[in-house]
């Protein structure tokens, strides 16, 4: 009933290759968190905007990036952006892609971190004579980022594991691209994707205890 | 010199300023006292713009604090307010507290901030608390540290919001004795306070404040010791007894 013999052995010699695509994966999600945090950011910002043109952007961000498949918006900015002119190559339209993601479940994530700071935190700021923008990035931001820390680490780690998706743009250099390379190659499915999912395993770890060593030196009040 | 010309001021269909004039002068401490709800705290947001108003004017140093084009951002530097929350700002330390608006709002370096916060930490009795977030000081230190932020800023006015209403009475003296010292330095201030016993020892003048305008004014003696309107007299009965 089972006749598939396990051949470790060449596989663990792919693993100087695996790790240099998981480098290449951990670029892209740390990359794709850090626009999508400012982009998060500014979307959260103009969630409360009495201007409806503002507001019309993070209503319509948050809600396309949130309610339909991460796949689709990588496949958007890979060819659908290709049909447009625009050119990316499948490294960025995944970063475009997973980004967009990232910046519409963050900016949701975000709002609710900017209600939990009080208003009047902002009136002390003002009062003081800091201007809005000062009283924002000195004041309110820092304290939205205690609050939103850990909702905002999972989205990392959720990050990190959508980079597999690249492999359907044609990305061959990322952990899940240089896997899919080996396995076609050799047909070893089972031991090669293994490998790699203990490797994203780690990188999401190594990530989850980063942020956490980040938070005790950041928020120590 | 901060001059309230009928000053009026809504909140939606509720009238919460209805005329209010007064005139402070330099030096002066003037205390405000009245029911809650009677539009006091709203006014003190008022004098450095934080509310807008609808109708009446509010000169500070001849400056119209509602006009167009006020920068109302230079013009807080010199009124200094302390709110009845002291709104510490929890993710820095107490000393980043008071040197964070002399670096960033009036562009000290970080030593003549640091010197200034020190001077006045240690003028409020919190020369031990530098380097301690405000979560570990009791309301009473924090609503001190708030007054030396404030002071930071060498403000010309001081507005003080009830600043003893959120604190345990034991932690009332301690904040009231800071503002004691204010007075007596010469500091020009308005206090809205619930502690008449306080209002009629610092201030100048006290005015009684009734249904969003100042129903009666003057000095200490004259409106605590032989107050002229029924309504004042109810009032201090209902307080003072």
């Amino acid at each position: 009933m089972f006749n598939y013999t396990f051949h470790w052995r060449p596989a663990l010699n792919a693993l100087p290759q695996m790790l240099q695509g998981a480098l290449v994966t951990l670029q892209i999600a740390v990359l794709s968190m850090v626009i999508g945090i400012a982009v998060g950011v500014v979307l959260s910002v103009f969630s409360s905007s009495r201007n409806k043109l503002l507001y019309g952007i993070y209503a319509t961000w948050v809600e396309v990036a949130r309610n339909t498949p991460a796949l689709f918006q990588i496949y958007m900015a890979y060819f659908g952006l290709g049909q447009l002119g625009i050119r990316l190559d499948s490294f960025l339209a995944l970063l475009v892609g997973i980004t967009f993601n990232n910046a519409g479940y963050l900016a949701e994530t975000f709002r609710g971190g900017l209600r939990a700071v009080p208003q009047t935190q902002t009136r002390a700021a003002r009062s003081l004579g800091f201007n809005a923008y000062e009283a924002f990035t000195l004041i309110v931001l820092p304290q939205m980022f205690r609050a939103v820390f850990h909702p905002m680490t999972n989205q990392m780690v959720w990050a990190i594991l959508m980079t597999s998706l690249g492999v359907v743009v044609g990305l061959n250099s990322d952990l899940t691209g240089v896997t899919q390379d080996l396995n076609v190659r050799t047909f070893r499915t089972f031991e090669y994707f293994a490998i790699a999912a203990v490797l994203y395993y780690l990188i999401a770890k190594v990530v989850t205890l980063g942020a956490r060593l980040i938070a005790w030196r950041l928020f120590r009040y | 010199m901060i001059e309230i010309e009928n000053v009026e001021k809504s909140f939606g269909a509720l009238k919460v300023l209805d005329g209010v004039s007064l005139t402070v002068n330099k030096g002066e401490v003037v205390s405000i006292i009245g029911g809650s709800g009677s539009g006091k705290s709203t006014l003190l947001m008022c004098i450095n713009g934080l509310e807008p108003i609808q109708g009446g004017r509010i000169l500070v140093d001849g400056t119209e604090v509602h006009a167009r084009g006020t920068d109302l951002n230079r013009l807080r530097r010199k009124i200094g307010i302390v709110f009845q929350q002291w709104n510490a700002f929890p993710h820095l330390t107490v000393l980043e507290n008071v040197t964070l608006a002399p670096r960033k709002v009036l562009k000290k370096s970080r030593e003549e901030a640091d010197a200034i916060a020190r001077r006045q930490l240690e003028h409020v009795g919190l020369g031990d608390k530098f380097g301690s977030f405000p979560g570990k000081l009791s309301g009473g230190q924090q609503q001190r540290m708030a007054i030396a932020r404030a002071l930071a800023m060498a403000p010309e006015y001081m507005l003080f919001d009830e600043v003893t209403s959120a604190l345990d009475p034991q932690l009332v003296g301690e904040v009231l004795d800071t503002m004691r010292l204010l007075a007596r330095e010469g500091m020009t201030m308005i206090l809205v306070t619930h502690e008449m016993g306080f209002a009629r020892e610092v201030s100048d003048r006290v005015a009684f404040f009734k249904s969003g305008k100042i129903h009666e004014i003057g000095s200490p003696e004259q409106l605590f010791g032989n107050p002229q309107l029924p309504d004042t007299r109810a009032f201090l009965n209902s307080v003072l007894k």
